[in-house]
């Protein structure tokens, strides 16, 4: 009894902040070559993460050829240089190495671990991967294959086609609006010429970010970044300009028969160069993002058991950024749940957040924030997600002073100027029940 | 009594080369019953502290599935805690995350904070392990979220009811035959008095394993779990004793068909044992499974995709990470216009050639061995999944020595390991063969 009180008595006295974090030491350095690379050295582990993203992602791909990006990025294992696929694995798996490429919006990531005793023959391995991929018409007509019975899969898949349904929504005319992995038609077209088109666009040093981290000397990381990229051309692309989004916003059904419905509610978000933007990452945490202890997890889910998970999330690309909430609810609920988020919106653009609420927001994301930083391949990820955004190299330290800088008004007025109950675009897969077309409405 | 127990990087050196950097990991049990791991991963301040408790799904009383999962969700509403948000607003208060999972063997919690607050943590579990509290209104609000889930996981997935129609069909009798998260009718009558029962009889520092990562030492750890978990009474918990399965003499057949299937594919699973079971044949299942299935120079990728283009996916698995049967799968997703009586005539054709050969090349060997090794080498850099090794090892009943047994035991297989194995396990009588498909006239 008494040692339950303890316990509860410990639970409230809420700790001083942690020390500022002895996270780990960023090195920026220049490559002979002229390529910068921020490294942390970590000679725990024998081995060495790296991550490479390249600025030329599925945005810049023709519409027509939607999904080469794509493909183009998963087939870069699939055979290089003398190596056909198979023998290019067995190599692979001789030195360890394990490696990959995806596409994005914005970019080709490529992310690849090494041991260290094998190091230069898997950076041989991976230059030859990235410089003189094949594109072997046997490697081409298996990814397609993949690919196509993706896209198909996806079409039955509630989660799938909602994201499908509020990215059209919001940017009918920008590339942003279109799936990564294209449709059936724009895959079937995909010919050698356009993936050999499509490596060139995207594994370009114009607009290149690196991170490395591992058992490496910034010397040897210098050496090892310059062989494996030295042949790769450098280009200056034109920029993009931002995304526009759509003026209307209407509920949009998608039906599909299904015992639960899944929803997403989005409006647009808030860039990362925007002065209120750590002020809106607090706003969201108490909205949505902060599991359990967020509004939208206690209102939905916890009070009413309308649900099993719902939350918001802040997206951001290069060209645009979008604030959103998401739930999966039974066909007969869902429109209360609907009801529930459009509410929270309301009320936290009305009334905003306490100071309590702000304190435990600013403690778990100043908590949380090495916590994400936990692996080497991690933090190589990291490292170069902040360089292509043109964060400086200590960000890794430095951020948690700007959250938490933020204060109570900044918080409530950028509550007050991004929030839009009124105009969110709102998406449902399912069969819901009790929902109105005039739901999402226009101003 | 803590002892070092390895600074294992010798002993995968002699068994498979590279050398893998490997923390210290000690242990050590208080009076009342719960074991300690401590695992020395000092890169980051921060610590994973983990509670696994020795019960599951598979311990359930008959006709209250879901029971041990719902107990899980229902231990993050502990009146202890009975703040906005609850255990999980405070742990996120002090910047730390926290979740649990449920098994068929073990429930488990865990937290991730920076090491200077492990105290604090330990307090919160400390508290939920002692008993439990909660409201009758607040826990049948939480079946409805369960009820949630499951039409989340399961129903609004074709693939998720075809796992669970295979797996009733695998178990004769054990009860790893019935669904984790439960069946919807029994989840719906579940009763608060049924989880604080559970509560009672299965969660106490002597039915549970404490597991700690990160930047630690093991003397500052064991002094915490005097103080927070160290006044808590045993339960008396016993061994757990479950039903076995009567030998297999029938081969099953599993049809289901869901209009939402876009992908069919054919999915055959057999009756296996694990590594707590057999750990030397886990080993060799482990391996025939990657020569059989990982990677494009596979026996299955190469018949099925590479010489004749019939797949657009296939591969095989082992599943022997559970205390009483393990599964070993093979399996093969048609390309368009490809029935699935053909690919399946296909997969047979390589798992019939193989079964009459003498075995995996020296080369597949190799292959398969390297390919391994580097999987567990990169493990080292995750600190989770280090925990989750030692405590799910350990709540299962298997020692240390057993646990950090695995990478040699791995090397020490050969390819006639791989076909003995292989002739024991792949038997037809012993087997499901499951077909997921769109009804005829749905396009496919």
């Amino acid at each position: 009894m008494n040692l339950r009180m303890a316990a509860a008595a410990l639970a409230f006295a809420l700790l001083p902040p942690p020390p500022a974090e002895a996270a780990a030491e960023v090195q920026a350095i220049e490559t002979p070559g002229g390529i910068e690379v921020w490294l942390v050295e970590a000679p725990e582990i024998p081995m060495v993460a790296l991550e490479l993203r390249f600025g030329g992602g599925a945005s810049r791909e023709p519409a027509e050829l939607a999904g080469v990006t794509r493909m183009m990025a998963g087939l870069l294992d699939d055979g290089a240089g003398d190596l056909d696929a198979a023998a290019f694995e067995a190599a692979a798996d001789g030195l360890a190495l394990r490696f990959g490429a995806s596409a994005g919006r914005d970019a080709v990531s490529v992310s690849a671990r090494m041991l260290t005793e094998t190091l230069d023959e898997s950076v041989e391995l991976l230059r030859l991967a990235l410089t003189e991929p094949r594109f072997d018409a046997d490697a081409v007509e298996r990814a397609r294959a993949r690919q196509i019975s993706s896209i198909r899969s996806a079409g039955t898949d509630p989660s799938a086609l909602a994201s499908r349904a509020w990215r059209a929504a919001l940017f009918p005319e920008d590339p942003y609006g279109r799936p990564l992995s294209g449709d059936e038609a724009t895959v079937a077209r995909i010919d050698r010429a356009a993936l050999v088109a499509a490596r060139e666009r995207a594994l370009d040093r114009g607009d290149l970010a690196v991170g490395i981290v591992g058992d490496v000397t910034p010397d040897e990381a210098a050496a090892l970044i310059d062989r494996l990229l030295a042949d790769l051309p450098e280009t200056r692309r034109d920029p993009l300009g931002p995304a526009e989004f759509a003026e209307t916003r209407e509920l949009e059904i998608v039906e599909l028969d299904a015992p639960q419905a899944v929803a997403r509610l989005v409006q647009p978000g808030i860039g990362r160069d925007d002065p209120d933007f750590f002020a809106a990452v607090v706003m969201e945490h108490v909205l949505g993002g902060g599991g359990f202890a967020s509004r939208l997890t206690q209102e939905v889910r916890v009070e009413r058991g309308l649900t099993y998970s719902v939350s918001s999330f802040l997206a951001r690309w290069d060209r645009a950024a979008v604030l959103g909430a998401q739930v999966a609810s039974d066909n007969a609920r869902v429109a209360e749940a609907i009801a529930v988020i459009r509410e929270e919106w309301a009320r936290m653009r009305g009334t905003g957040v306490s100071e309590e609420e702000l304190d435990d927001a600013k403690r778990y994301l100043t908590g949380a924030w090495p916590l994400a930083f936990d692996s080497n391949a991690k933090i190589a990820s990291a490292l170069a997600g902040f360089m292509s955004e043109g964060l400086p190299p200590d960000y890794l330290v430095t951020r948690n002073d700007l959250v938490e800088a933020v204060t109570l008004e900044d918080v409530n007025r950028v509550a007050a100027r991004l929030l839009t109950p009124e105009r969110l675009q709102v998406v449902v897969v399912g069969q819901p029940e009790g929902l109105e077309r005039t739901d999402g409405g226009a101003d | 009594m803590r002892r070092l127990l390895a600074l294992a990087a010798t002993m995968v050196a002699l068994a498979v080369g590279p050398a893998a950097a490997e923390w210290p990991v000690t242990t050590f049990t208080l009076d009342n019953g719960l074991e300690g791991v401590v695992i020395e991963d000092r890169r980051a301040p921060v610590a994973t502290h983990m509670v696994f408790y020795r019960v599951g799904g598979a311990d359930e009383p008959a006709g209250r599935s879901g029971l041990a999962h719902w107990l899980e969700h229902l231990m993050f509403k502990d009146a202890d805690t009975a703040v906005e948000g609850g255990f999980s607003a405070l742990v996120a208060a002090n910047g730390g995350q926290d979740n649990a999972f449920t098994s068929p063997d073990v429930t488990a919690y865990f937290q991730r904070i920076a090491s200077d607050r492990l105290g604090f943590v330990m307090g919160l579990e400390a508290s939920r392990m002692r008993d439990l509290e909660v409201g009758e209104a607040e826990a049948l609000t939480e079946r409805d979220v369960i009820l949630e889930e499951r039409a989340q996981r399961v129903e609004n997935d074709p693939s998720g009811r075809f796992g669970e129609q295979r797996s009733a069909a695998m178990y004769l009798n054990h009860p790893y035959g019935q669904p984790l998260i439960g069946w919807r009718h029994e989840i719906a009558k579940l009763q608060l008095a049924d989880a604080l029962a559970f509560h009672a009889r299965h969660y106490g520092p002597d039915n549970a394993v404490l597991v700690v990562a990160g930047d630690v030492d093991p003397e500052t750890v064991e002094r915490l779990a005097l103080e927070h978990y160290g006044d808590i009474p045993s339960i008396g918990a016993v061994p757990r004793e479950r039903v076995s399965e009567p030998p297999h003499a029938a081969p099953r057949r599993v049809l289901y068909e869901d209009a939402r299937v876009r992908q069919p594919y054919v999915m055959r699973e057999f009756l296996a044992p694990t590594r707590r079971t057999d750990p030397e044949r886990a080993a060799a299942l482990e391996m025939l499974a990657a020569v059989l299935g990982d990677g494009l120079n596979a026996r299955l990728q190469q018949a099925l995709t590479v010489e004749r283009e019939l797949a657009v996916a296939t591969g095989a698995w082992f599943a022997g990470s559970a205390r009483d049967y393990g599964e070993f799968a093979v399996y093969a997703a048609p390309q368009p216009g490809v029935s699935l009586d053909e690919i399946e005539a296909a997969m047979d054709g390589v798992l019939e050639t193989f079964l009459a050969s003498d075995g995996p090349s020296a080369e597949e060997m190799e292959r398969v061995k390297t390919r391994w090794r580097a999987s567990w080498i990169y493990s080292q850099d995750s600190q989770s999944t280090l925990a989750r090794r030692y405590g799910h090892g350990l709540a299962i009943g298997m020692s240390i020595e057993e646990i950090e047994a695995w990478p040699e035991t791995l090397q020490a297989v050969t390819a006639e390991d791989v076909m003995e194995v292989a002739r024991a396990v792949l038997r037809p009588e012993a087997s499901v063969t499951g077909r997921l498909q769109a009804p005829e006239g749905v396009e496919g």
